[in-house]
């Protein structure tokens, strides 16, 4: 089998005495869209911070194409194609949404220690930042200040800024979170057209999204991997209908 | 959209006045307000490189006034050393002033917030300390300059207009590279780390490799200010270092507009006037002066070009 994009190897990371990434593995192959669920708490977004590079794991190993990024600062890693989301948006909220994704294509088009000519007016990253925002269905907001962008434009900037680092895997923490029904369907509608292009990580609370969109699905309960296989699998697992007890009916009714 | 704005307007009008200055004290015979803007330019020209780092950078350097000391004492060690060509002096002061910054930065920069003010303040701290005990350049007392910096004819410092309008290109010329250094690749990642360095580290910019760059030019501009500083008063003491002095650059730049290209300028304008103008009222001035930059930074938010640009939206 070939070397899966990003490779995942009992990684460790603890709280005082709370283990919130206890050995986790886990492999993602190119072209693959892998998505880890789990309740609250299970520690996904301690997983994806460790995957990002914001946050140190205790012990294990990170392995992207091949390489060991666990220890690299998350703008190293950046560089080397990994980009993410961020579960709670996190934007410049006070550049338009081109700057937010115009920043992004600059990180990846030569030295930014430019300290003379107008950034605003280099064709090459107003027009990866406007291709980027065509993708998102976000042109036409181009000129509007974060601010004033609307909680789903914003979720949908999340994405257009790690599209333009043109990441090879693209690590998407929740990008449903707090979106209404209408634009949680142009989400994975979206989705569904990028994952043609590019490896995704997808961490989703969502689970009608999830079992439509992953060809694979890793399971988090206290930290630990319970379960990991396809769709169909992972819906017939007993430790994965017991752990989501309270929430069965969501994997039951929905899929 | 772009055209007429009350904050442009005034903004102008400043700067025309400025420019004017030294005609109208000519003609009125007025030499005190020709010396009194020229020291306020010189610490506009300060406030301007504060307001780089602290208002586009958002690195609240609690420390600024020892770069005016730095720069200061370069011209003044010299001097009194012999050498007198503002060819050599400024330079100098200019290098030194980068160097003292690129180490303070990067031992500040491992720092964040309340932590950073403290740090950069403690540091200026120890620079008044050390110049304190210069003995052989007048240690507390201060050095005299005995002659201004030498351009060898190409300007003359000595003459109050000459050196007036020298003060004056350089805080355009510092407030034209501001600007352009706002709007370069590198001040968009700058303005970015301010906003959310979280975000600008995931899109891959190492946050501290840029700030450290802009605190060093920030400092350099400030150590001109200096130089120009000590060329104006004749004579150099710690006291320019004392942290007071960093507080009234920071106050300068908050009461002016953070963030804004001339609300530097506008707040040194403002505070320096009416620190003369009290001063002539009563010995307690400070008294009258606290509450008042209290009230103007309390429900002007913006500073003084906030409150421009309110007024010019109705």
């Amino acid at each position: 089998m070939a070397e899966p994009l990003l490779r995942v190897e009992n990684l460790v990371r603890r709280f005082g005495g709370i283990i919130a990434t206890d050995h986790v593995s886990l492999d993602v192959a190119a072209g693959e869209l892998h998505a880890i669920i789990g309740p609250n708490g299970a520690g996904k977004t301690t997983l994806i911070s460790q995957l990002t590079g914001h946050l140190s794991p205790h012990s294990g190993s990170v392995l992207l194409g091949g390489r060991d990024i666990t220890y690299l600062p998350a703008y190293r890693r950046c560089a080397l194609g990994l980009a993410r989301s961020f579960q709670i948006t996190s934007l410049l909220l006070d550049f338009t949404a081109a700057d937010n994704v115009a920043l992004a294509a600059q990180a990846h088009a030569g030295t930014s220690f430019r300290f003379f000519a107008n950034a605003r007016k280099e064709k090459g990253l107003r027009d990866a930042a406007h291709a980027a925002l065509d993708r998102v269905g976000l042109a036409h907001r181009a000129d509007v200040v974060v601010n004033r962008l609307s909680h789903g434009e914003r979720r949908e900037l999340e994405l257009a800024v790690a599209l333009a680092s043109k990441p090879k895997l693209l690590l998407l923490d929740e990008p449903m979170a707090g979106l209404g029904v209408t634009e949680s369907q142009r989400m994975v509608k979206l989705l569904q057209e990028l994952r043609k292009e590019v490896s995704i990580v997808l961490v989703e609370h969502d689970m009608p999204a999830v079992f439509a969109l992953a060809d694979r699905i890793s399971v988090l309960v206290y930290g630990r991997v319970i379960a990991s296989g396809d769709p169909a699998a992972i819906r017939q697992n007993e430790d994965v209908k017991r752990a989501y007890l309270g929430d069965q009916h969501v994997v039951t009714h929905h899929g | 959209m772009k055209a007429f704005t009350v904050s442009k307007a005034v903004t102008v009008l400043l700067l025309a006045g400025l420019v004017l200055l030294p005609l109208y004290s000519q003609l009125s015979g007025n030499i005190f307000i020709l010396t009194l803007f020229t020291r306020i330019i010189i610490l506009a020209l300060a406030a301007a490189s504060l307001n780089l780092i602290m208002g586009f950078g958002g690195m609240m350097s609690f420390g600024h006034a020892a770069y005016l000391g730095i720069g200061g004492y370069a011209v003044g060690m010299l001097a009194q050393e012999g050498i007198g060509s503002g060819f050599i002096q400024f330079p100098v002061a200019l290098a030194a002033s980068a160097i003292y910054a690129l180490v303070i930065g990067a031992l500040s920069l491992r720092t964040r917030g309340v932590y950073f003010i403290m740090i950069t303040l403690a540091f200026a701290q120890m620079a008044y300390y050390v110049a304190s005990g210069l003995a052989r350049y007048g240690g507390d007392d201060g050095l005299t300059i005995y002659k201004r910096s030498d351009f060898s004819g190409l300007i003359d410092l000595g003459n109050r207009v000459q050196f007036y309008y020298l003060c004056l290109a350089c805080l355009f010329g510092v407030i034209f590279l501001i600007w352009r250094i706002v709007n370069s690749r590198f001040g968009l990642v700058l303005q970015g780390l301010r906003s959310n360095e979280q975000r600008m580290q995931a899109i891959g910019f190492p946050a501290k490799r840029y700030q450290l760059v802009c605190f060093v030019i920030s400092g350099t501009m400030c150590g001109l200010a200096g130089a120009l500083l000590a060329n104006n008063t004749d004579f150099i003491s710690p006291a320019v270092m004392y942290w007071t002095r960093s507080g009234d650059l920071m106050v300068m730049v908050i009461l002016g507009g953070m963030g804004t290209l001339f609300g530097p300028v506008m707040g040194a304008v403002v505070f320096l006037l009416l620190e003369e103008l009290l001063s002539q009222i009563t010995e307690y001035w400070a008294l009258i002066m606290g509450p008042l930059l209290l009230l103007i930074v309390l429900f002007g938010r913006g500073g003084i070009m906030g409150a421009l640009g309110r007024a010019g939206r109705g």
